[in-house]
């Protein structure tokens, strides 16, 4: 049986904490979650930032904290740290499929060696076209690019592949 | 930090002080075209940039914390122009779209090739952070090296703005290498592989990126890199961009945000 603090049992609840500006994809499927550890009573829980100015941040060490309370975990550390980094292959198939859903073109696989000329024939979120353009690098949020599908005639929205 | 002894803080400081003034400073000059870009695309490309930079000047000012320094928003807030470590090159005024391109092309790429030094660093902290923003910068000098091509190889007068703006920056994009009083010790411990060989690798690297854009590098009898940044002397430009920056910030240093 699991214990109520076991790190199991907090990965399970913080996947009820969804990233603030995508709101179908837990925390823990955009693999941001770093590091659970439960030593005595007290829970620690270390996040990597997707990217280093993402606004959302602060947002989102207060979510999780808000969520351990909730819970009824009232000892607990929440810190953002680089010592594990980010990158878009650590995003769930379960996370994939959140960022589509909200009709975001999910990041290619890269396995540590992306080359960026990918982004030319990002498969479309809508009718799964690959012909498709780049027409932005850089979109509304800092993990978004902007596509047009040359198939269904509409632009869409890419989250961005990252090494 | 324990496999620093002084002279290694010392050191890491210098760098560390060089590199987050570097990107605080690009990163408020990109802000500045939010609103203003000669399209849309650029207006959301270069604010996008900005957020990245100034996002990564903080965790960099975060490890000068650690070492000792003031905490993030003093260190970025609470200085004059001549307490800043940044190249000149970075201080201009954003002026036409042409200066702006050129310059986030030398810029971009010099971090490009920083950033992948550093993964190797002794410094685990820096090689950390380093390893993270290189997937970040490559959209950067992506960005940078496509409008180059593009326009370099686009009629007489976007190559001849391009070139132009080459021509009388390219002293300045020179001058992020200056050197520090530390290199010895950086390069001795570990801890970076120093300017001069950054330098090398940004050569290597843009000067056949340009002439693929049918732009021309100066002849090297030319070359006579602007210094001073990195030691407090800079143009006049950079004080207001600091009392501009610092505006709402000064009226109550110690209000909770």
């Amino acid at each position: 049986m699991q214990t109520k603090l076991s790190p199991q049992h907090i990965r399970e609840i913080l996947k009820e904490v969804k990233d603030p500006e995508i709101p179908t994809i837990s925390i823990v499927d955009l693999g941001i979650v770093s590091d659970i550890r439960v030593e005595d009573d007290t829970v620690f829980v270390e996040l990597t930032p997707t990217f280093a100015g993402c606004p959302a941040l602060k947002i989102m060490e207060n979510l999780v904290k808000f969520r351990l309370l909730e819970e009824g975990i009232e000892h607990y550390e929440v810190r953002t740290s680089f010592d594990k980094q980010w990158n878009s292959d650590m995003i769930s198939e379960e996370g994939l499929l959140a960022l589509k859903k909200h009709g975001l073109a999910p990041p290619v696989r890269h396995c540590g060696n992306l080359d960026l000329t990918v982004l030319e024939h990002t498969p479309c979120p809508y009718c799964g076209s690959e012909n498709t353009e780049l027409r932005n690098p850089f979109g509304p949020t800092l993990c978004r690019s902007i596509h047009y599908c040359n198939n269904c005639k509409q632009a869409f929205e890419g989250f961005k592949p990252v090494d | 930090m324990d496999f620093f002894n002084e002279s290694h803080v010392r050191a890491a400081k210098e760098l560390l002080y060089k590199m987050a003034d570097d990107q605080l400073i690009i990163g408020h000059r990109n802000s500045e075209w939010t609103g203003l870009g000669p399209i849309l695309e650029e207006d959301i490309a270069f604010s996008s940039m900005a957020q990245d930079k100034i996002g990564q000047s903080e965790h960099l000012y975060a490890l000068l914390h650690e070492l000792g320094e003031s905490d993030p928003d003093t260190v970025a807030f609470t200085r004059n122009a001549h307490q800043f470590h940044c190249c000149q090159l970075v201080e201009y005024p954003i002026g036409e779209y042409d200066f702006s391109l050129m310059r986030h092309f030398f810029f971009d790429m010099a971090e490009l090739i920083r950033f992948d030094m550093l993964r190797n660093s002794s410094y685990e902290g820096l090689a950390n952070i380093a390893k993270k923003y290189k997937g970040e910068i490559k959209y950067h000098s992506m960005h940078a090296n496509t409008w180059v091509q593009q326009l370099g190889k686009g009629n007489e007068e976007s190559n001849g703005r391009l070139q132009l703006q080459l021509d009388t920056y390219w002293n300045h994009a020179l001058g992020i290498f200056e050197p520090g009083p530390h290199e010895n010790i950086l390069i001795d411990a570990g801890i970076f592989e120093g300017e001069a060989a950054l330098q090398k690798n940004w050569l290597e690297a843009v000067i056949p990126l340009l002439e693929k854009a049918d732009l021309q590098v100066p002849d090297t009898s030319k070359w006579s890199p602007v210094y001073g940044g990195r030691t407090g002397i800079h143009t006049a430009y950079l004080q207001p961009l600091l009392d501009e920056m610092t505006e709402v910030y000064s009226i109550d240093p110690s209000a909770d945000w």
